[in-house]
């Protein structure tokens, strides 16, 4: 269990973390007339069993197969030369493509919406899906680019000298969403020393 | 990492990122569209002072496939045949704004002294009878694909040792990977020093055989014999060439692998080079992906 | 050429590291040794306090590039980079273009040094004709001539043929000459490029085996003692060569060897960096080769330390390993590298190094007026050398045209601080004159 800083504060538990996703499945359901043509991407690391999460519960209300998978952008930041080369994610696209399918991302937050922009690029190299949702378990808002969730778990009004920690079952051992103060002050990625590193702990959306 | 010069140069936690690193860019041969933006606005040098098209090639291709501009630099017909040395074509390269030098040459350590006049990375594409790192790379991603695993595989080397890049970048990574190498040649084709190097040596191509889960087949130029490496093509290919018959007592899941260009009849004959259990081709599609792999790594970060 | 200022007065320098003295030198010749000597009028007066008085070294095995390889050394530029060194004698080997295998070459060496006048510049002559070990070169007409040729050696190329070595150690007898060999198999070394061990194996250099060296010297120790004639070794370099010299010395046959400063201290692992200012032939070895010739050379089996002084251009050796030329310079650096290696380690008294620096190559080389002894009445060829000065050796800072030195950026424990070539100083205040 990965150490709680001090100054930080769950503002998410498990259970409410819970309800969220459900209440995502429901939404995603509506508003894509049944779910027949999703595809579930999750971007790594914590945005695929979030993404496995969500498909099994639309499974569970609708009683159908939603293709879930996951998709890396790392290859697709623009923010690739601000740090040492960084050790990719894994890319698995469901058996039948994205061509003519309703692909909803996954992540955990949203925050600059870079991430998203490359997920979108990313998109473009592998299929033409027929439309593109974005489903994130945490908005922390400071945007920097034109980009908006359709789904979100909670709105979290932040300061940018506090960090979001998502923790997931799958990745930490516990589910949690965490608030403190950023670890440093450079900000978010890009400054762990060293060279061909694994991330870890990435802050969602970076 | 800045350079890869040496396959002795990386860690196995290195080593193991590059290989899945060339994992995951494996699935971009499949896509509809082959290429990542990842590289786009860096310039690519390859520096080809020895003919190698198959390494070129596969160079070239990772290199576009992640959207690098790529030079191709070869000795004929350019500066170099006219009498320019290293040093000033390195200084030109430089001056081109090149990010990555790939270099492969006659002259053992000639990315070395590369590395000393450059500002970008350099990629030791074969130098002499020294190293070719990417070769060693790629052969332990296919061993890895085929075989699920690194750790423990028992890999047998077999050929001109003495004078073969392959053999030493091998010895060196699959050591740190885990494997256990065992090479095989005559005594006139291994290094005086070989015993002292982190790996077994036998002269019995038959006893190391049942023993192997990968036999790893290099090259043997003809012309060795005129300097008495061995008395004849027939007496070397009779003890060390690998047949249908010495590949049936082979384990069963056992492979055979080869970085070309084979010699048929000599160190292999055509039953086995063709055989499903022979990796050639896909040592071939893998080099793509482990090149793209190295170059992301040496150029994609900062 | 430096101009002779009239008497010099050396105050309190150290006669082979002895107590200090005074020192008066008059007409080439020194004419005083003693405490408190009184100053004649004009006389310079040195302050010597502290520095070690060694008679003006000698070498043996220079290359001074000249005729040919004018933009790596002239016989100029290496001789003043010889008194740099403290050295008042240099052998200038014969590889040059034109090869010197004639009399009008050697003569023409030996004048081209007379003018220089930083040292005094033996020409050797080469054992055959263009270093090609077909039939030999007018030894004897270089024998001869006013450069007086005493030492032969085809350097830089082995005289493998045995019967030709057997002529060539025959022949030179009729004047007291000496056949300097370059010992190296060259079938056993076709290509190398470094020494053959671990270091090459993991490098793919190919290997130059310290057995090509050893089974030469053997053969050539055996000739000389069938022959009775005098045999030098050139830069002995492993320790089975130690082993075989000294079997040979035991059994009574006439053979000298030296060693060069740089395979007394550097090693192949240095070759790592395919950096070719290491690249040097015969190649560096190891550390148990370089402990070997160390002891050799203590206990007298090697009997001098000779520079084989290589000057390349820059371009010679900022390329590819494999296309580098071999060799390194080593004249102006010899006296520190000893003095580190076998002074400061205890093998060697500043007795024995005025032996085995001067007085030995001197009677190898039959040069007169050198390796004398600091005596009333000799030529005041004299080098004062600081042995509390250490010194960064710095490349750009050779006097010497190249600057291939492999002991870049190494600390060296002391320094030359004056020479004297009879009387006449070529380098004062550790400046070249």
């Amino acid at each position: 269990m990965p150490e709680v800083p001090e100054g930080t504060r769950a503002v998410l538990d498990g259970n409410e973390i819970n309800r969220a996703l459900t209440r995502i499945a429901h939404e995603v359901l509506e508003r894509t007339k049944g779910g027949q043509d999703v595809t579930l991407l999750g971007i790594p690391s914590r945005g695929v069993p979030l993404a496995e999460r969500l498909a099994r519960r639309i499974e569970r209300v609708e009683d159908l197969d939603v293709p879930a998978g996951s998709l890396d952008i790392t290859m697709y930041r623009d923010d690739l030369r601000l740090a040492p080369a960084r050790a990719l994610g894994k890319t698995e696209i469901p058996a039948g493509g994205l061509d003519d399918r309703v692909v909803v991302l996954v992540d955990d937050v949203l925050f600059s919406g870079r991430t998203v922009r490359a997920a979108l690029d990313a998109l473009g190299d592998l299929g033409r899906p027929r439309a593109v949702q974005l489903a994130v378990l945490v908005d922390r808002g400071h945007r920097e680019l034109p980009i908006r969730a359709d789904y979100v778990g909670k709105n979290l009004p932040t300061s940018l000298r506090e960090s979001v920690t998502v923790q997931l079952e799958e990745t930490d051992g516990l589910d949690a969403v965490l608030l403190g103060p950023s670890p440093s002050a450079n900000g978010k990625e890009g400054t762990r020393p060293g060279s061909l590193q694994r991330p870890e702990d990435t802050e969602g959306d970076a | 990492m800045r350079h890869l010069l040496s396959a002795g140069d990386l860690s196995r936690d290195e080593a193991t990122l590059i290989l899945d690193t060339a994992g995951e860019l494996a699935q971009v041969g499949d896509r509809s569209v082959k290429k990542l933006p990842t590289l786009r606005g860096r310039t690519v040098v390859n520096l080809f002072y020895e003919d190698s098209t198959r390494t070129r090639t596969s160079f070239e291709l990772a290199a576009k496939r992640l959207s690098a501009d790529v030079i191709n630099f070869s000795a004929k017909g350019s500066s170099v045949s006219k009498g320019e040395s290293l040093k000033d074509t390195a200084l030109t390269l430089q001056a081109m704004g090149a990010d990555g030098v790939v270099i492969r040459h006659s002259a053992s350590g000639a990315p070395h002294r590369l590395a000393n006049w450059v500002d970008g990375s350099v990629l030791n594409a074969g130098d002499g009878t020294h190293e070719h790192p990417t070769q060693a790379l790629l052969d332990a991603f296919t061993m890895r694909e085929r075989l699920g695993r690194l750790e423990g595989l028992r890999v047998a080397v077999v050929g001109d040792i003495l004078h073969s890049r392959v053999a030493r970048s091998n010895v060196l990574l699959l050591t740190t990977l885990g494997a256990h190498v065992t090479l095989v040649a005559p005594p006139t084709l291994m290094p005086v020093s070989v015993h002292t190097w982190p790996c077994e040596v036998s002269y019995d191509l038959d006893e190391v055989l049942p023993k192997s889960d990968v036999v790893m087949m290099l090259r043997v130029q003809a012309e060795r014999m005129h300097d008495s490496f061995f008395p004849s093509v027939r007496e070397y290919s009779r003890n060390y060439g690998l047949d249908g018959e010495r590949l049936s007592r082979m384990p069963e899941e056992a492979i055979v692998m080869h970085p070309g260009p084979m010699v048929r009849g000599m160190e292999i004959s055509a039953q086995v080079a063709d055989s499903p259990r022979c990796t050639v081709t896909e040592q071939v599609a893998n080099g793509v992906s482990l090149r793209m792999a190295v170059l992301y790594l040496l150029l994609g970060g900062s | 050429m430096p101009e002779n200022q009239g008497p010099y007065l050396i105050r309190g320098a150290r006669p082979l590291g002895d107590d200090p003295v005074d020192l008066l030198f008059e007409n080439g010749e020194i004419t005083a040794i003693g405490p408190d000597l009184r100053a004649p009028d004009g006389a310079e007066v040195v302050d010597a306090t502290g520095l070690i008085a060694l008679p003006g070294l000698v070498d043996l095995h220079t290359h001074l590039r000249e005729p040919g390889r004018e933009d790596a050394e002239t016989v100029a530029s290496g001789s003043r980079a010889a008194a740099m060194g403290g050295y008042t004698a240099v052998h200038a080997m014969a590889n040059t273009d034109p090869v010197a295998d004639t009399a009008g070459v050697v003569e023409q060496v030996w004048r081209l040094g007379e003018e220089a006048g930083y040292c005094d510049v033996r020409p050797v002559g080469a054992v055959t004709v263009g270093l090609a070990g077909e039939r030999l070169s007018e030894i004897g007409a270089m024998a001869d001539s006013a450069a007086r040729v005493r030492v032969f050696s085809d350097d830089g190329i082995c005289v493998s043929d045995a019967l030709l070595m057997r002529r060539a150690l025959e022949y030179v007898k009729a004047f007291d000459g000496v056949i300097a060999q370059h010992a190296q198999e060259p079938r056993l070394t076709e290509g190398a490029q470094m020494n053959e061990g671990c270091v090459s194996d993991r490098l793919g250099l190919p290997g130059w085996p310290a057995v090509a060296e050893e089974a030469i010297i053997a053969r050539d120790c055996l000739l000389a003692q069938h022959v009775g004639s005098r045999l030098h070794v050139c830069h002995v370099s492993t320790k089975g060569s130690v082993d075989i010299i000294r079997w040979a010395k035991e059994r009574g046959c006439d053979v000298t060897a030296e060693v060069t400063p740089h395979h007394l201290i550097l090693t192949d692992d240095l070759v790592e960096s395919y950096d070719p200012v290491y690249k040097v032939n015969p190649p560096l070895r190891t550390a148990e080769d370089v402990q070997a010739l160390r002891e050799g050379l203590a206990d007298g089996t090697i009997d001098i330390v000779a520079t084989d002084h290589a000057p390349h251009p820059v371009e010679a050796k900022e390329t590819e390993w494999s296309t580098a030329a071999m060799g390194m310079i080593g004249l102006e650096t010899a006296l520190g590298v000893v003095h580190k290696t076998m002074v400061e380690t205890g093998l060697l008294t500043w007795e024995q190094v005025a032996d085995r620096m001067s007085a030995a190559p001197a009677r190898i080389g039959r040069v007169g007026g050198h390796g004398r002894e600091l005596a009333v009445g000799e030529p005041a060829n004299i080098v004062l050398y600081d042995p509390a000065a250490p010194v960064d050796v710095d490349a750009a800072a050779m006097v010497g045209k190249s600057g291939n030195t492999p002991f870049r950026g190494m600390s060296l424990p002391g320094r030359i601080i004056a020479t004297f070539l009879r009387g006449v100083p070529t380098v004062l205040e550790g400046k070249i004159k």
